[in-house]
């Protein structure tokens, strides 16, 4: 019994680092390739940087849908807290510096 | 910043930094006042350290309270701290109010820099060291308690929180004697707070006593969270947890998620003025626009940390006071998880005025509106609670009458002020300050007094004199409507908040009647203070070792007053909402167990002293720039950490025939006690065993 | 074979130590709250350096003027692979009998951290020189105040796990111990979480502009 959970767990890191590995050169590649107009650049990496973190969260810290229930609430809580805090934030500064241009 | 400084054993402090010394320099009304206080406060200090000399009672405060980790002292040791801070908060309130009354045309009492402290004190010390102590205390005493748990998840971080708040608190003490606190108010705007127009040590103190109390409230919530979510009793699923509980859980996941944002705002102040950091400079790309952003990130859900456990009182007392379930649970639960949700969603609305576009200002201005939905809700939850109960007006219950009429004055006002166009002619005039203390007054103190009167003899075994508490409620009930309904009035007619002197001579008659009304807030504060003493020199004729004086409804009534160390002999099983009413009706409260066990529970630890003490003498190091000492107490704070956690044998072990013995014996005790029937409840008859009534 | 039930976040201990994995779910929760408050705190640090990155230049130093992105790739390179190596440690600490493949995945890791701390702060003090000093603008303000954090924390950990090995000598593979690891793990991958952020938003954003 042993063994097999301890493949799987062995498979769990090895995968998220390939991923992980991967989703880097990619991003970096982008830049430095430059690859892609500006906008569509930056929309990628972004993309790719929440890709990576989501392999880090599944393979790394195992949190996945099988997790027990009040650590999800906690991520997904979390979540909402820094979509609000930091979209919050960016927008209500951006606003003003556009007012005082 | 001089090079001097480095290498000075006391930095940048001279003699003439304490306050006698420099009364005594430069002599002058408002220099004395200052120096009375410090040397009030100083008297005071002394008083005490004789007190417990002449007593003996060192070994006991060190052995039975300063090292422990128990969740019932640590939440006494708070609202003591909170008691502490509220005297001197009230008194800065009172002589603010009457420098405003005298200084129409008139330079009054007060010099403009000392008014300054004065406001800032009195603010950061209201939120900070009084607000935040009280509701941390009263969750700290009575939540694991009613979740059926035998103590906190964390019990040393606990301690360690205590300390990190007692420490912020004894910072803003010494400011009181050693140099000055700022002048920037609660709030500390830069550039205002940067060095460049704060030079001195003001803004530091309040820096960092605000830093370290917020890493306390910080782990504080971490520890409540994880305490609700996993130290449950059998049976006590969440939606059988009481009111107060919910409103525990929800004020923890604000605390976690709120500090982080003032820590961050402060830490920046802190390098912009010690670093030369352009955070909020007026140049270098410095955007000091950013720090009321952050630092209202933070406040808006402070103040629903503040409420939230008031709102949860107050579920409890008037449940109880009206010897009826609470009407609407489930809505009551809705409405405080909408609230801590969207109390995430409206900082915005403290800088109407700042500059940012009509769009941005309308969307916040709607969430903000929508925040007094879920409030409203439980009002009416509150109200139904008290349709066809029988409702006893104890001095816990009137408060409570109280807050329902009075709270929802500063709500409607609050809706008023939700608006921007209408908060752009009021913003940071008497009306918003009146405004917040409608709020904060009947919601916030109301809610921890009652608290206080409602689980008082729970926590020492005999029940405060009701007469002495009602005086005082009636006092805090005149006081706060003629304090702060002028206000509304005086900020109406243009007058702005924090000002020393006054040149308009329509305001005098409405200022005057403020003073009147702040003298009566502080009789109030006066008589709870008699009340207490008056209390305890009879507590023989009030005694209540059954536990349960007012038939209560939650499991925290259900153990001996005071409690056990280890809360409950035998975890309770749960079966659903109001579980001790439920024991009661089956007939089964006071049965004795089947079985005891051994108890572990924790050991005492110096370690939270050790960090508290090191933590004063950090923060006091980089107010003053004596870096050795700043180097010292952090290695003392971590090195306290890592030493402990060698430490193996932690925890103690109670026999059970210890705990069979001891709850056996009080079980006696209870069964030979006759029920009291309600309307007795305030009399020496009532020895803490309710009557049932079906 | 059936999964057991995920008691908390990271490696769960599961039936390879039953008391310690029974124990082990409050307390891993409490330190899981703690680094989501951590979570809260980088957030802001970003949101931060996002306008000032922008909008606090100050006529100064830009972002593509004073990032050294070979630099940062070798730190995430650094850094990921000390995650792969901690995680590694972690299934030496759940599965193995001995401390002998736990110890050396942690050396390795502690030494691909010191290696990241090393070249940061080399990478610092280039800027320094440069005059790229975080008294020069608002942008180098926020830049220094995100990366410094992130290295603050990384630096804790080291010194964490320096303690750790020394608890591992003197009191061996204790249930407190082994839940100190477990913590000290979701500490590490969370702060390769926030580099993944810092790499991305803070260099790879300010040399693509």
């Amino acid at each position: 019994m042993t063994d097999e959970t301890y493949t799987q767990d062995f498979r769990s890191y090895c995968i998220g680092g390939l991923l992980a590995l991967i989703l880097t050169a990619l991003a970096f590649g982008l830049v430095v390739f430059e690859v892609l107009p500006n906008f569509e650049r930056l929309i990628a990496i972004s993309v790719l940087a929440v890709a990576q973190i989501i392999v880090h969260f599944r393979y790394f810290l195992h949190i996945s849908w099988h997790s027990h229930r009040d650590d999800l609430q906690l991520v997904l809580f979390t979540s909402l807290i820094l979509f609000l805090m930091v979209g919050g934030t960016i927008w209500i500064l951006f606003n003003l510096h556009e007012q005082m241009m | 910043m001089t090079a001097e400084s480095s290498f000075s054993l006391l930095g940048i402090l001279t003699a003439q930094d304490i306050s006698f010394v420099h009364t005594f320099e430069h002599p002058g009304m408002s220099e004395f006042i200052d120096a009375s206080a410090g040397g009030v406060m100083v008297m005071g200090g002394i008083i005490v350290i004789a007190l417990l000399t002449y007593y003996r009672g060192w070994h006991a405060l060190w052995c039975d309270w300063l090292t422990s980790v128990d969740h019932k002292k640590v939440g006494i040791m708070y609202v003591v701290v909170a008691f502490v801070m509220l005297a001197r908060a009230i008194i800065e309130g009172v002589l603010m109010r009457y420098q405003q009354s005298i200084a129409v045309n008139d330079p009054g009492i007060l010099s403009p820099d000392h008014f300054g402290q004065l406001f800032s004190t009195h603010g950061s010390i209201m939120i900070f060291f009084v607000a935040m102590p009280f509701v941390t205390g009263m969750m700290n005493y009575i939540m694991p308690q009613q979740i059926g748990a035998r103590d906190v998840s964390f019990p040393l971080l606990n301690a360690i929180s205590l300390w990190l708040t007692a420490a912020g608190a004894a910072l803003v003490m010494i400011s009181l004697v050693v140099g000055k606190f700022s002048t920037g108010g609660w709030t500390a705007y830069p550039p205002y707070t940067g060095i460049e127009f704060s030079p001195g040590e003001g803004v530091d103190y309040w820096i960092w006593s605000i830093s370290l109390a917020s890493i306390g409230s910080t782990l504080t919530g971490l520890n409540f969270a994880t305490t609700i979510y996993k130290n449950r009793a059998p049976g006590m699923t969440l939606f059988r947890m009481p009111l107060f509980c919910w409103t525990s859980l929800c004020t923890s996941v604000l605390m976690i998620f709120a500090m982080a944002p003032l820590t961050i705002a402060t830490l920046m102040l802190a390098l912009d003025r010690y670093a030369g950091f352009h955070f909020f400079t007026n140049d270098l790309g410095g955007n000091m626009m950013n720090y009321a952003n952050l630092f209202w990130l933070f406040g808006h859900p402070e103040v629903y940390i503040l409420i939230l456990p008031a709102f949860g009182v107050f579920s409890e007392v008037i449940s109880t006071f009206s010897g009826k379930t609470i009407y609407g649970y489930k809505s009551l639960v809705i409405a405080t998880m909408s609230i801590a949700v969207l109390s995430f969603t409206v900082w915005l609305h403290h800088f109407f005025t700042m500059g940012q576009g009509a769009n941005v200002n309308a969307i916040f201005g709607i969430a903000t509106m929508l925040i007094g939905v879920p409030t409203g809700v439980k009002v009416y939850d509150w109200l139904l609670t008290m349709v066809r109960g029988r409702i006893r007006l104890t001095t816990a219950m009137l408060f409570s009458v109280m807050f329902l009429v009075t709270f929802v004055i500063g709500g409607l006002t609050g809706v008023v002020l939700a608006n921007p166009p209408v908060d752009f002619a009021v913003h940071n005039s008497l009306f918003l300050v009146a405004h917040f203390h409608n709020m904060v007054i009947p919601g916030v103190l109301f809610g921890m007094i009652a608290g206080y009167q409602f689980w008082f003899p729970k926590a020492f075994g005999f029940r405060l004199a009701e007469r002495w508490g009602k005086v005082s409620f009636w006092c805090w009930s005149f006081g706060f409507y003629l304090t702060f309904m002028p206000l509304y009035v005086l900020g109406l007619m243009g007058a702005m908040r924090r000002t020393v002197e006054w040149f308009r001579p329509e305001y005098l008659g409405w200022l005057q009647v403020s003073f009147v009304g702040a003298l009566l807030l502080f009789s109030g504060f006066l008589f709870l203070c008699v009340q207490l003493v008056v209390s305890i020199r009879q507590r023989d004729q009030r005694r209540v070792p059954a536990g349960d004086p007012w038939d209560g409804r939650s499991l925290e009534w259900s153990n001996s007053s005071p409690p056990p160390e280890y809360n409950f002999a035998v975890i309770p099983d749960v079966t659903g909402q109001d579980a001790f009413t439920r024991i009661k009706q089956q007939g089964q409260a006071y049965a004795s167990p089947i079985a005891y066990e051994d108890i572990v529970v924790p050991k005492n630890s110096i370690v939270a002293p050790v960090i508290g003490i090191a933590a004063i003498m950090f923060g006091f190091a980089l107010v003053w720039h004596i870096w050795w000492l700043v180097v010292f107490s952090f290695v003392c704070m971590w090195g306290a950490v890592i030493a402990r956690s060698f430490v193996t044998e932690t925890e103690r072990v109670i026999p059970a025939s210890k705990v069979r013995a001891d709850n056996e014996a009080w079980l006696q005790q209870v069964r030979e006690c006759a029920t009291t029937p309600r309307e007795q409840e305030n009399t020496s008859v009532n020895v803490g065993r309710a009557e049932v009534l079906t | 074979m059936k999964r057991q039930p995920l008691l908390h976040p990271g490696l769960n201990l599961g039936s390879t130590d039953e008391y310690s994995h029974d124990v082990s779910e409050p307390i891993i929760f409490g330190f899981w709250v703690f680094l989501m408050a951590d979570l809260v705190l980088f957030a802001i640090l970003f949101a931060t350096y996002a306008s000032m990155s922008v909008q606090g230049q100050a006529g100064g130093p830009t972002p593509i003027d004073v990032f050294d992105l070979p630099s940062a790739f070798i730190e995430t390179m650094l850094l990921l692979t000390s995650s792969i190596t901690f995680g590694l440690a972690s299934l030496a600490l759940k599965y193995k009998a001995d401390s002998l493949h736990l110890v050396f995945w942690l050396v390795l890791t502690f030494c691909l951290g010191a290696g990241f701390i090393g070249m940061e702060l080399r990478d610092f003090w280039v800027m320094i020189e440069q005059g790229a000093v975080p008294q020069r603008s608002g942008f180098l303000s926020s830049f220094f105040l995100l990366v410094a954090t992130h290295g603050i924390h990384v630096t804790a950990g080291l010194f964490w796990m320096l303690v750790l090995f020394l608890q591992l000598r003197v009191f061996g593979r204790t249930t407190e111990v082994k839940l100190r690891l477990m913590r000290l793990a979701l500490f590490w991958h969370m702060l390769d979480i926030v580099w993944v952020c810092i790499f991305t938003f803070v260099y790879l954003f300010g040399v693509a502009q």
